[in-house]
């Protein structure tokens, strides 16, 4: 990106000269043990929109080479503060931008790709159908004479992209055949042919399986050691903690602090993030004399799970952790009618059950909070009130029509009880924040009357301080008398908000914690191992 | 009275501007454009055209909704047409009693359902595009036809019919009465009933529609059975009002049927659209071509102002937009 059209190829070899130059001038830096100067220095910076100040007397530091992690909740600000950096946005008169030794007032897109300032935005932008080589190389062809594609020449500049990275791939096979998390090392690889200096990542790990964001993890490292400075954007803390040197945390579009990520723990970044302190207790139900509401034996579905058993009572809520991966929305499917078993039984409230699609189950009881809100749990462009209705139309109906008194009603009752914050009934479900959606989401299926509530990965997409609301919801449900599993592949969500955690390893339930009898770092370490 | 407003607003919703604008426009322009234009003249023409073209475009209308389409309409109201006029024939032709046009109108709307309950059975289970398997029902039932009638017309209509083409309850033309009657139910099915509901959420998203415990499929099924019986509906009358069957009558209403559910607000994508908007933008296109037939103008000019129309409001639509989007990001 950063060959402009139009910049010739010797403008090209100057680049790549100067950045080697950047490389050696570091290393002497290093030798010297002087703390480095700041590769990037932002102060001042403030940004209005329709009078909302999205950005409020902002300053952020990036060191060479360093893995810098820049924190905030929806809203706070960091997509805005890159914005700036890339020079899609321009700030407010008074606001410095010190880059690679140089002054601006704001930067330009041209300006900050031609100096190296590289973003990853989450979609990738990169091209399915093409190959891996035309997807790293293709803006070197781009703007030279002849005007011909030169595909050797692209090939070796993808090769040694990939190189540096430490990884081989096939360049020749088109993009769409590699999973995501090789796509996400395409995109790296790209950037770093545009001679990035700095590298935005934006939730560059929000669609991978855990080895798969080690891998990732991995790239970035040798990339933080050739001298290219990363700054991660994530909501998994987790992996703030693993992979960076220091923090930035905004709030509400203003500097909470920089901290240094040595001391610091998830929930102190979770505090720091929201301004509230969670109080962090596990259950203590007594349900020993609760009936069973689910018996599941011996169910199997080849290649996704095996012989998985448990029961879940009345009251109580089911943890199950695992890896993406692991069988556990496989499980979930084959539990809601969705998918079905090759073998074994389902026993729900002490009637055995056997399900031809999702309407018997959800006739039976069972209900489904899909891991996918955007495309498989709400409609995400139809309205609120109608996205809360439809899996319960019966009981709106009015002599065989709608009856809108009757679903305006119904809909304002949910909004009230789960305490959703809507503007209009009729505003499209995608108007609302992730924590907001999924409270619908939970209204839908509560809309039912199910005897049997399956989350899946609840708060994937949710804000750290919505999910607490979420899981208060949750803890309330059961004590009301539902049965609920809650699949989640964060552990310290299910360690303290279920009875009883199981894990799930390729297709098979192959451990049992309590959370009041063991610590989640003990379940992180089977999970994770 | 305000609530009222608010009431009737709501009940019709924000699609109808455009086509109310439109019709607006259209009649100040003809209006003085065409001194006769606004006369009871005018005015039965369009009220004896318009339901042709109007119960073709609420059987496009459902498939559209769902995000897909129907391209089979003509060809399935032809197909409908010819089933009823066959019955006539072989019950005496020209003498055929009211009880051969009753068993007769039975069958061809059988007919036509039947063309959409097959395409809904292959687009639902083999998840094959509708505009391909429309397109396959449409060339065979052009085959069909043809080879069934040779290429000729079918006529010998008892002169009983000629009322549902040509006749007038209280001065009100029959034809537009049934069209109406149509138009309402329809409006009742997409607004009331639950598989309206449906339908506007396959249009959406028919995955998330699924994982809610709808039964899409049978929506499916149902969406495009039911336009095949509406377009049986239109193949009755314009059998009564040729006095005569031929393969291919109306097939250029296809592509126009299209452009009504557009004018009307419909969303190409499927998801959004309602019943009164488009009946609205039928009635401007009608008015246009019928005012422009007043003026002396070819009907191919009437033809070629449609197309600019369509092209007009497409960019008043994202003028709009862009207006609406300046004036939040300013609020």
């Amino acid at each position: 990106m950063a060959v402009g059209p139009g910049l010739a190829p010797a403008r090209l070899q100057d680049c790549k000269r100067d950045w080697i130059r950047g490389f050696d001038s570091m290393a002497d830096q290093a030798l010297d043990g002087a703390a480095p100067r700041p590769l990037l220095s932002l102060r001042n910076v403030n940004m209005t929109f329709g009078g909302v100040k999205a950005l409020k007397n902002v300053s952020f530091e990036v060191l060479p080479g360093e893995v810098h992690c820049l924190a905030g909740e929806n809203g706070s600000g960091k997509s805005t503060l890159i914005k700036v950096i890339t020079g899609v946005y321009k700030p407010e008169a008074g606001a410095v931008i010190d880059y690679d030794g140089q002054s601006y007032s704001h930067m330009s897109p041209v300006t900050a790709q031609a100096s190296g300032i590289q973003v990853i935005w989450q979609d990738l932008a990169l091209f399915p159908e093409m190959t891996v080589a035309e997807n790293i190389a293709f803006q070197t062809v781009i703007g030279r004479w002849p005007r011909l594609v030169n595909y050797a020449e692209m090939r070796r500049v993808a090769i040694n992209a990939l190189q540096r990275l430490g990884v081989t791939f096939d360049v020749d096979l088109a993009l769409h055949h590699f999973p995501i998390a090789q796509r996400q090392i395409v995109a790296i690889a790209r950037a770093l042919v545009g001679e990035a200096k700095l590298v935005f990542m934006d939730e560059p790990t929000a669609s991978l399986t855990q080895s798969e964001t080690d891998y990732l993890l991995d790239i970035v490292r040798n990339l933080s050691a050739s001298g290219v400075a990363v700054v991660f954007v994530s909501h998994r803390l987790a992996e703030v903690l693993e992979i960076s040197s220091r923090v930035t945390v905004l709030r509400d579009g203003a500097l909470v602090g920089v901290y240094p990520t040595k001391g610091l723990t998830q929930s102190r970044i979770t505090e720091l993030m929201t301004g509230k302190t969670f109080d962090y207790s596990v259950l203590h139900r007594d349900l020993s004399r609760s009936p069973v509401m689910l018996e599941v034996k011996g169910l199997s579905r080849p290649g996704e799970f095996d012989d998985v058993s448990l029961t879940v009572r009345r009251g109580e809520t089911l943890g199950i952790s695992g890896l993406l991966g692991a069988g556990r929305t496989e499980l979930a499917l084959t539990l809601f009618g969705m998918r079905k078993p090759k073998s074994g039984s389902v026993v729900l409230d002490g009637r055995p059950v056997r399900f031809g699609s999702n309407r018997d189950a959800i006739a039976a009881g069972v209900a489904y909070l899909s891991e996918d809100r955007l495309s498989l749990g709400l409609i995400q462009p139809q309205a609120i009130a109608d996205n809360m209705v439809i899996a319960s139309l019966d009981k709106i109906l009015s002599g065989g029509f709608i009856s809108s008194d009757r679903k305006r009603s119904l809909v304002n009752r949910w909004i009230r009880d789960l305490g959703v914050r809507i503007g209009k009934q009729d505003d499209a479900i995608s108007t609302l924040s992730g924590g907001n959606q999924q409270r619908v989401a939970i209204a839908k299926w509560l809309a039912t009357d199910p005897k049997l509530l399956i989350l899946d990965a609840p708060t994937v997409g949710v804000d750290v301080g919505a999910r607490a609301g979420i899981f208060d919801i949750v803890s309330k449900l059961a004590d009301s008398g539902l049965a609920i599993i809650l699949i989640s592949d964060e552990v310290p969500e299910v360690y303290f908000n279920a009875d009883r955690v199981l894990h799930m390893a390729q297709g098979r339930i192959v451990g049992e914690f309590t959370p009041g009898a063991t610590t989640p770092q003990a379940i992180e370490e089977a999970v994770y191992a | 009275m305000t609530v009222l407003i608010e009431r009737v607003r709501n009940a019709l919703g924000p699609e109808l501007a455009g086509p109310f604008a439109a019709f607006v426009a259209v009649m100040i322009v003809f209006g003085f454009a065409a001194p006769n234009f606004l006369s009871r003249a005018t005015f039965g023409s369009v009220a004896f055209q318009l339901p042709e073209l109007g119960l073709l475009t609420l059987a496009m209308l459902l498939p559209i909704l769902t995000g897909g389409l129907n391209l089979a309409i003509t060809f399935t109201a032809n197909m409908a047409g010819l089933t009823l006029a066959w019955v006539l024939q072989s019950q005496g032709g020209v003498d055929a009693g009211i009880g051969a046009f009753l068993l007769g109108s039975v069958l061809a709307i059988a007919v036509g359902a039947l063309s959409g309950l097959i395409m809904g059975f292959v687009i639902a289970y083999t998840k094959a595009h509708p505009i391909l398997v429309s397109l396959s029902m449409m060339i065979f039932l052009r085959g069909l036809g043809e080879f069934l009638t040779r290429g000729g017309d079918v006529s010998g209509i008892p002169g009983f019919l000629a009322p549902i083409g040509y006749g007038s309850i209280f001065g009100i033309p029959v034809p537009l009465l049934i069209f109406i009657a149509c138009v309402l139910i329809w409006h009742v099915l997409l607004t009331r009933m639950k598989l309206g509901f449906n339908t506007y959420m396959i249009g959406s998203n028919i995955e998330a529609t699924r994982y809610s415990g709808i039964n899409t499929r049978k929506v499916q099924v149902l969406v495009y059975t039911l336009s095949g019986a509406m377009c049986a509906v239109a193949g009755i009358i314009m059998l009564a009002r040729f006095n005569s069957v031929r393969v291919g009558h109306g097939e250029s209403y296809l592509l126009i049927t299209v452009l009504a559910c557009f004018l009307g607000g419909v969303n190409p994508f499927g998801g959004f659209g309602r019943v009164i908007p488009v009946f609205v933008a039928l009635v401007v296109l009608q008015l246009l071509s019928s005012g422009l037939n007043l003026m002396g103008a070819s009907q191919h000019l009437a033809t070629a102002v449609w197309g600019i129309l369509m092209i007009t409001v497409m960019i008043l639509r994202w003028l709009a937009g862009r207006l609406k989007f300046l004036n939040t990001n300013r609020g």
